[in-house]
């Protein structure tokens, strides 16, 4: 009896401690965000930044530069400044005092150690740089120069904003496998926030007190800490954000505009339609190799049958735009070069009589008076249209589209195959058309949107864009022209070429922009970037921090 | 005699795990589609860079062998306890994934399953033998066990969540916590796990008390009821050996539940955005994560055998005939 009175007590001691010293975040420093993570938390490795939990490159690992689409901005971030000291050598000056979140310089050793370690292992995602790129020199601490053996000066400057600088005191002692494949738990970085802690449905960060940029640029995060949920259901995230338990959600939410109404306190970008700012375009993608599919007329028909516009309407709520006839989205440095007369002799727009008449004078016509048109050498027509099953607003828009193509005689149906069969059928060309988005992303450059679109080394499998196939010599040529132009003049009168033949040939239909689903709630912070007052783009996804997010971070503030 | 009865059940639960098992190295290899494809379609960079990863990783996770290989290379893993790395969670070794979700549903769905049993078995034997209770309380439990369940979830999750505002909406504990052996960590997790459980209670209650309450009454009805009734034997000892043949296929039943709660709970963790595996393995599935499908219904099947062989252990002390078929009079 004496005895289990001394456990009893022993415990009540052990839990009145714990009851005490057991952590609970203060409400009015912490930030609550959502939307940028659908897996639990395991990777944090920046070589593998697509697979790494979002946050990894941006939070804890920095680039050189920031950028902001708003503006068309190469803000310098670990970088000073950089410039063309000649042709083809890029002179970089890191900012004096960097320091990695152990207390270590980052210095100009660490970029080169960064930059060649994708030299040694062509694994890495950038390696195919060095195709271009002939020797990095260090100068001194601070400075190096970048010696290209073939500038490509827009894809160096989409670099410079998208490659994780890497402690080498840290990554030279990893050995091939760790670097490619392991987790890296804890990450070492330079940036704003520190690795704490992870459970499956959250990953916790701890802002870096000692951070470069609070001592060289005055500026500070206000979240002392970041917690990034896992929410697995739509109504979940809309709840939280009603009760203001989210801060920031940037999960494609139904309905916005009718809940902005209801709701006061739900923060969008713009107060109106279309409330978001835009993130990629949606692309129909044709399977131009497949018989009567390679037939440009037949595409153009579809391109003039297609109505975006009810899609934007009747799917989104408006949350979405629809796009121009290039697929470009409106930010300065995509539109700088929009070659506006060429869109006007060429391009298309939703008219459906129109595309009849193309595909009357095409050859395409209904024989067997089934009520569908056939195709010139008189064989049946009909095309599955695929997006991955529990997608509901591109379920919804396919739908539409089926609908459109039906209306002007071709014979469309909307599929819904697993995600895993959409991706088998995409990239091994089996399907005859479908939606994609992956990699039409808000860049510095037009350039990675053709690239993408029109990747020219056909392959088994086409892991990353050009899922139709489309192959044209003269284009894949212009396209490499274009990421070697200097200047936006340069560019521009490629890029009034590379248009006239995709709207002649409209191998891929541009429909509407996806949007950076964006909802704050003003409960616990406030000073949201919006419209009005766009100091950066608020958005937590992959590869979108140093579009923004960071400087929204330093942007907000505690009520 | 009880040895002959194990050994031969031994046996049977061998050959039956084998199968089972090969079966399920075999389906996801059989589904259409790639997981490297899918690992390397959230890959977001220059295309160039992603043929020479995606060659990298098929290697890595040993894809690029004839599928024979595959199968001795999977079984030599699985006997040195290796069950390889997961694709969708990608570093992570699938024994960690399973090691940090199932907690969660143990926590769920234990106690769920089994207050719900001895609730509805209980009340189903009740309202057996007394019409005005049965004629009112049977299409109560219809209507609950025939709820459906995602409703009935986000119905509770609405109401006492964001209405009420009692309970927490999402998450296992509150997003400002960090676990800890504190009564205040102890109170928040019960609060994030009451509407789960009670959701999940209910559901289970309903088809428990009903499978009772049908059993007593057929056994009420049946010979020996009846000839224990002629013999004048009191109600009490009729109902006590219907109650006891009642139970039987209540308690298979509640083997086989419990052996599947490695499973998880899939529209528990939609709804109220709730750690577990449930959602891991239909994302494991929808991304053919090849390593972490095989994982997870290792254990199931794990889970399904033990379950069956403690149905056949229990059964020798609560239905004396399967003793007496084994083991004559001596038991």
């Amino acid at each position: 009896m004496k005895q289990f009175s001394t456990v009893t007590l022993l415990l009540l001691i052990l839990l009145t401690a714990s009851f005490v010293f057991g952590e609970t975040y203060a409400r009015n420093e912490t930030l609550y965000a959502g939307g940028g993570m659908w897996a639990p938390p395991s990777n944090w490795n920046p070589i593998t930044p697509w697979n790494a939990v979002t946050g990894t490159v941006g939070l804890i690992y920095e680039t050189l530069y920031l950028y902001d689409p708003i503006t068309d901005n190469m803000k310098p971030w670990l970088a000073q400044e950089g410039l063309w000291i000649s042709d083809n050598v890029f002179r970089l000056k890191l900012r004096k005092g960097l320091t990695w979140s152990d207390g270590t310089p980052l210095t100009a050793k660490d970029v080169a150690f960064t930059f060649e370690l994708a030299k040694k292992h062509p694994e890495i995602y950038y390696s195919s740089m060095w195709n271009w790129l002939a020797d990095v020199k260090v100068i001194d601490d601070l400075t190096l120069d970048f010696h290209f053996s073939d500038p490509r000066y827009q894809e160096w400057r989409y670099n410079l904003y998208q490659i994780p600088i890497l402690p080498e005191h840290v990554w030279s002692k990893k050995s091939k496998d760790e670097i490619l494949t392991g987790a890296n738990e804890p990450p070492i970085g330079s940036g704003p926030y520190l690795f704490e802690t992870y459970s499956q449905d959250r990953m916790v960060y701890l802002r870096n007190d000692n951070w470069w940029a609070t001592k060289l640029l005055g500026l500070k995060p206000a979240p002392k800490r970041i917690v990034y949920l896992r929410v697995l259901s739509n109504n979940v995230a809309l709840g939280m954000i009603l009760k203001g338990e989210l801060d920031i959600s940037n999960f494609f939410l139904p309905g916005i505009p009718r809940l902005k109404q209801a709701y006061g306190n739900i923060h969008t970008w713009y107060d109106g339609p279309p409330y978001m700012l835009p993130a990629n375009t949606a692309f129909l993608f044709v399977n131009t190799v497949k018989k009567p599919l390679d037939n440009p007329e037949l595409r153009k028909a579809m391109a003039y049958a297609i109505n975006p516009k009810e899609i934007a309407e009747k799917v989104f709520e408006n949350q979405v735009e629809v796009s121009n006839p290039l697929g470009f989205l409106n930010i300065p440095a995509w539109m700088n070069v929009y070659p506006e007369d060429v869109v006007r002799k060429y391009g298309f727009r939703y008219d459906p009589a129109e595309a009849r008449r193309i595909l009357d004078a095409g050859g395409f016509k209904d024989v067997d008076g089934d009520g569908f048109r056939e195709a010139p050498d008189g064989s049946k027509m009909h095309f599955d249209i695929i997006v991955p099953y529990g997608w509901t607003d591109w379920m919804e828009s396919i739908k539409i589209i089926a609908k459109n193509l039906q209306a002007v005689g071709i014979n469309a149906e909307a599929k819904f195959p697993d995600y895993s069969k959409y991706t088998e059928d995409l990239y091994g060309g089996k399907f005859d058309l479908a939606i994609n988005n992956f990699n039409s992303t808000v860049s510095s450059t037009v350039w990675t949107l053709y690239n993408w679109l029109f990747n020219p080394d056909i392959q088994e499998y086409m892991t990353n864009g050009n899922f139709g196939r489309y192959q044209n010599s003269e284009l894949t040529q212009l396209i490499v022209e274009l990421s070697h132009a200097r200047t936006v003049d340069e560019a521009r009168e490629t890029v009034a070429k590379i248009a006239e033949i995709f709207l002649m040939e409209i191998p891929y239909i541009p429909l509407w922009y996806n949007g950076m689903w964006f909802q704050a709630s003003t409960q616990v912070w406030k000073n949201w970037p919006s419209a009005k007052n766009p100091y950066a783009i608020p958005c937590t996804w992959n590869g979108w921090w140093q579009m923004g997010g960071v400087l929204t971070l330093t942007g907000i503030t505690s009520k | 005699m009880m040895s002959k009865y194990l050994s031969r059940k031994m046996l049977v639960y061998l050959l039956t795990f084998f199968f089972a098992v090969t079966i399920d190295w075999m389906i996801p290899r059989f589904m259409p589609g790639n997981p490297i494809l899918i690992l390397v379609s959230r890959f977001s960079g220059m295309p160039e860079a992603t043929k020479v990863i995606y060659s990298y990783l098929t290697q890595a996770f040993g894809l690029d062998q004839p599928l024979w290989k595959q199968y001795i290379n999977f079984w030599r893993a699985f006997l040195s306890g290796d069950l390889g790395i997961s694709i969708y969670m990608y570093p992570k070794p699938v024994f960690e994934v399973l090691k940090e979700a199932i907690p969660y549903d143990l926590a769920l769905l234990l106690p769920s399953i089994l207050v719900s049993w001895i609730a509805g078995n209980l009340f189903g034997a009740v309202a057996a033998r007394r019409k005005k209770l049965d004629s009112f309380v049977l299409p109560v439990l219809y209507i609950l066990t025939a709820t459906p369940y995602l409703w009935l979830g986000i119905l509770l999750a609405w109401t006492f969540g964001v209405l009420l505002d009692i309970f927490p909406i999402a998450g296992a504990y509150s997003f400002s916590m960090r676990p800890s052996l504190s009564l205040a960590f102890i109170w928040d997790f019960l609060k994030h796990w009451i509407l789960p459980f009670l959701s999940l209670f209910i559901v289970m209650l309903g088809g428990w008390a009903i499978g009772m309450r049908n059993m007593i009454i057929y056994e009420l009805e049946a010979n020996y009821a009846r000839y224990l009734e002629t013999l004048g034997a009191p109600q009490r000892l009729i109902r006590k050996y219907a109650f006891r043949n009642a139970v039987l296929p209540q308690v298979t039943g509640l083997a086989l539940q419990l052996g599947v709660i490695v499973a998880g709970a899939l529209t528990t963790e939609i709804v109220f955005s709730y750690p577990g595996i449930g959602y891991i393995l239909m994302q494991g599935i929808l991304n053919q994560d090849y390593f972490l499908i095989q994982g997870c219904f290792l254990f199931i099947i794990i889970g399904v055998l033990l379950a069956n062989f403690f149905v056949d252990l229990i059964y020798v002390f609560i239905d004396p005939r399967v003793r007496y078929a084994f083991g004559g009079e001596t038991a």
